[in-house]
């Protein structure tokens, strides 16, 4: 194999996990505010204790982002040297502000996490988390931005090679950008309202009965249920970009390869020698009216574009499972909350927590399979029409040991996450905690 | 002052910032580690745990940018660093990847596993000693052109070079020389005595060695890169200020004064790396890109800058916060409670 395919393996690789941690990073602090704000509005120790709890576990999920995302910054340079020669002179002011968007984050977690009960005014405290939500959520737009900018390149003008009539601004603001920050933001919050749900349905799963869990899994799933809405809007939104801006993705995402009207949305499936697809469920129309809010509106097919721009086809995989997944999400969440709110007794029985528990790893597999759609989808451009992923590459012949000692890091680091949040969490159940805070508060009184 | 020195300065500074900041830390975890081997773990471990928890995210902040700000003001760094320091910078990585986790993990996860307190430690050390191959290969001459047109890393050149181990060493034992006298001030203001005694004897012990590899790198700049050697001497008097701070600085820890000896210590490496900065003028990368034909264009290094700008009125008031709350701060010093 050659420098270039393992540069990807490793970009891809690295991302991969960042991703995880990156989405959690982006998510948890809007949580912990939330929880935060209702235990100090409603005076409930159980939203307090949330908050204080998810803020311990987030220490963890945020070093390992922290490092990954060191990891990923680094190898941008490493692996793809002239990319980000050519690049970094049009998108250095989205790379640069996301620092300072880090470097804010980074000083209020660490103020917030050391000064609970510090302050006479605990409303003080709970402004700490403000900056922290913001700059996660900047450090979010800024690095999608800059994917964005790959998507849809613009602000420059290129002139026998030379960049000249630079516009950082317009670089940034490119049309990618909107709809790819707005989904990343809500799929984010959605992942990461699943995923602590679903720990809150594995403590009512095993029969725990406290309140504190019961509470938190309502919270939680509100929460997702919103976002899961949002996320879906968005994404037909981004569906719409697509069709506009990156033909050649949506149509070999869609295995669609006669231009026409009435397009047919096509799940899963298999496709043969001949570009035939078989065994798909076909669903009349839903690709023109996705692409163009209208059934015989005509949707580009990739016969109308040159086979050597034509992305990888397994894409469409990857868009299958992320929109399946958030069909299925958008519709538990939606069953939850009204048998929640008229008291249906089924939402309580195993198999359903079951379903819930099974709510967060399925979010996060819909994330990572929208950034392999999107990323895969680009090829065979790193650069839309300005720079071949092959131009961009590294010539060095180390990569694929460079492959090898990352993807053992990766394991430790993962392995690690797991092993010590469970033992943190289990070491010192929040009950426990709450008896403990409760006697406090008793001898308090006395 | 044009806008590439701007440039130039506002990243040589932010390095400064991340050496000192790093070094202490890596320092600490040098000691940390250390001292269970010798078994005066007991003494030192109070301070260095109250020191590191809430910083040690915002040091690596530091590196961050200063890369980041690298590529931004000078992308066609990015093409030479980013294709012959794959492996030595990717080397860093993992151990830097290495070190932050697991000391969350050993902080807030489960407490006093000393497999993490020796991971820390180790990693302490030989991240220095990776990061600065960064620098030793700016010096020039260990680039070499392949045949087909691109450049590669002359490993050979590297690891046979007198040159290169001796920044390596001076790399090595100004992060322990940094970080004792840090530590020494840290206690003294904990008023925990023995940690004191102990870091204060640290100082000494690492003051002499940091003083003859600076000096012993000067010598071999003469053979290794004549062009910087004449540069280094033009600014003479500036190391020369550099070493009656160093003087200074000792002096002062004699007298018990331990805050500023340590500030006399920064002085001291802030002089010898604003004078080696500026002694290579106007090289990034000998002979290959200079301050001028690496810099971005105009347009993104106005915008750069004036993010920069906004920046600090949004950093500067913020760090104050955490230095009045956790490194300032007596109370919290001595008995972890801000
Ligand atoms: C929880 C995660 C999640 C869920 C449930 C969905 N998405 Fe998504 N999607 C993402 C997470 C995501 C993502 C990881 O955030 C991506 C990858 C890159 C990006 O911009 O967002 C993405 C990309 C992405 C793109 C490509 C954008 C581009 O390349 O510019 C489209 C067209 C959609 N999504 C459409 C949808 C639709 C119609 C959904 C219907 C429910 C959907 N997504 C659910
Ligand atoms: C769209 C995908 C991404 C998102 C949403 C994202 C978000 C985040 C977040 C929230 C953090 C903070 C750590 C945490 O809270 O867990 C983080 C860390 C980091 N990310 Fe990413 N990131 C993404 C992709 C990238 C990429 C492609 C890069 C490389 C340029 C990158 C560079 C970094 C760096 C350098 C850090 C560490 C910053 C520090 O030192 O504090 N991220 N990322
Ligand atoms: C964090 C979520 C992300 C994931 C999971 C992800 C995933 C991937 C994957 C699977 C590839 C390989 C594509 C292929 O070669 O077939 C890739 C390539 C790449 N990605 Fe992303 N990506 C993410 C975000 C980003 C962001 C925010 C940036 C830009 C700052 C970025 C920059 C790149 C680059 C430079 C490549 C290599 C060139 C290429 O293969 O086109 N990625 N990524």
């Amino acid at each position: 194999m050659e420098s270039v395919e393992f540069s990807r393996y490793l970009t891809m690789l690295t991302l991969s996990v960042h991703v995880i941690y990156a989405t959690l990073g982006v998510g948890v602090p809007i949580m912990i505010a939330l929880a935060h704000w209702l235990g100090l509005k409603r005076k409930d120790e159980h939203y307090l204790l949330l908050a204080k709890r998810w803020a311990r576990g987030y220490v963890i999920t945020v070093a390992v982002g922290v490092v990954t995302g060191t990891a990923i910054a680094l190898q941008l340079a490493l692996l793809w040297p002239r990319f980000m020669e050519f690049a970094g002179q049009l998108v250095a002011l989205p790379l640069f502000m996301e620092t300072f968007a880090f470097f804010f984050e980074a000083i209020f977690l660490g103020i917030y996490l050391y000064t609970w009960d510090r302050f006479k005014n605990p409303m003080r405290h709970f402004y700490l988390l403000i900056p922290v939500v913001l700059g996660s959520a900047m450090s979010a737009l800024f690095i999608t931005s800059v994917n964005a900018f790959m998507n849809t390149p613009q602000g420059f003008t290129l002139v026998d090679g030379q960049l000249t009539n630079i516009q950082p601004l317009l670089a940034m603001f490119n049309p990618a950008m909107p709809t790819k920050v707005a989904h990343v933001l809500t799929s984010a919050y959605m992942t990461t309202a699943f995923v602590l749900a679903a720990i809150a349905a594995y403590h009512l799963m095993k029969g725990n009965k406290h309140a504190y869990h019961r509470k938190a899994l309502a919270l939680t799933m509100k929460v997702a249920l919103i976002f899961s809405i949002a996320t879906a809007l968005v994404g037909d939104l981004s569906g719409k970009f697509l069709a506009e801006y990156q033909p050649e993705k949506l149509a070999a995402a869609e295995w669609h390869f006669e231009t026409e009207g009435e397009a047919p949305l096509m799940l899963y499936g298999i496709l043969t020698e001949t570009n035939e697809v078989k065994y798909a469920i076909k669903i009349p129309y839903a690709l023109s009216i996705l692409v163009h809010s209208n059934p015989t509106g005509v949707v580009t097919g990739l016969n109308d574009i040159p086979e050597e721009y034509h992305p990888p086809y397994v894409i469409h995989y990857f868009f299958d499972i992320m929109v399946t997944i958030g069909i299925w999400l958008t519709f538990l969440s939606l069953v939850y909350w009204i048998a929640l709110s008229r008291n249906w007794a089924f939402i309580q029985t195993r198999l359903f927590r079951f379903l819930l528990v099974t709510s967060g790893p399925l979010a996060m597999i819909a994330i990572e399979a929208g950034w392999w759609f999107t990323e895969v989808g680009r090829q065979p451009w790193i650069m839309r029409d300005f720079m071949k992923t092959a131009e961009g590459a590294t010539n060095s012949p180390y990569v694929g040991w460079m492959f090898v000692a990352f993807a053992i890091l990766y394991v430790i680091l993962l392995i690690g996450t797991v092993v010590v949040l469970t033992r943190m969490f289990k070491n010192n159940p929040a009950e426990r905690e709450l008896e403990r805070m409760e006697t406090e508060q008793r001898s308090v009184a006395k | 002052m044009t806008v590439e020195i701007l440039g130039i300065s506002v990243l040589w500074l932010f390095l400064f910032g991340y050496v000192i900041v790093a070094s202490i830390d890596f320092g600490a975890g040098f000691f940390n580690a250390s001292t269970i081997v010798t078994k005066k773990h007991h003494i030192v471990n109070n301070v260095i745990q109250r020191y590191l928890s809430p910083v040690w995210e915002i040091t690596n902040v530091f590196l961050v940018f200063f890369f980041v700000g690298m590529i931004g003001f000078f992308p066609s760094t990015a093409y030479y660093f980013g294709t012959v320091l794959l492996i030595p910078i990717s080397i860093s990585i993992i151990l830097l990847a290495l070190r932050g986790s697991y000391y969350a993990f050993g902080t807030y996860g489960t407490k006093g596993h000393k497999g993490y307190t020796l991971m820390y430690g180790v990693t302490g050390v030989l991240i220095p000693a990776s990061l600065s191959t960064a620098l030793i290969v700016s010096q020039g001459g260990f680039i070499r052109e392949t045949s087909a047109g691109g450049i590669e890393l002359d490993y050979v050149a590297l690891f046979t070079s007198p040159f290169a181990w001796s920044i390596v060493l001076l790399s090595l034992v100004s992060v322990l020389f940094i970080s004792a006298s840090f530590l020494a001030y840290y206690s003294s203001v904990a008023e925990d005595y023995d940690a004191l005694k102990l870091f204060k004897r640290y100082t000494w012990i690492w003051s002499f060695p940091t003083i003859i590899t600076a000096l012993g790198i000067i010598i071999e700049m003469r053979w290794h890169n004549p062009s910087h050697y004449q540069g280094l001497l033009s600014l003479w008097w500036v190391f020369a200020l550099s070493f009656i701070c160093f003087i200074t600085s000792l002096w002062l820890l004699k007298k018990k004064r331990f805050g500023w000896s340590f500030i006399l210590v920064v002085l001291q490496f802030a002089l010898a790396f604003y004078g080696y900065g500026v002694s290579r003028y106007p090289y990034l990368l000998y002979p290959y890109i200079t301050i001028y034909d690496g810099f971005t264009n105009e347009t993104m290094a106005y915008a750069l800058v004036t993010v920069f700008i906004f920046g600090l009125m949004l950093l500067i008031p913020s760090l104050y916060l955490v230095f009045k709350l956790f490194i300032m701060n007596k109370p919290y010093i001595k008995k972890g409670k801000a």
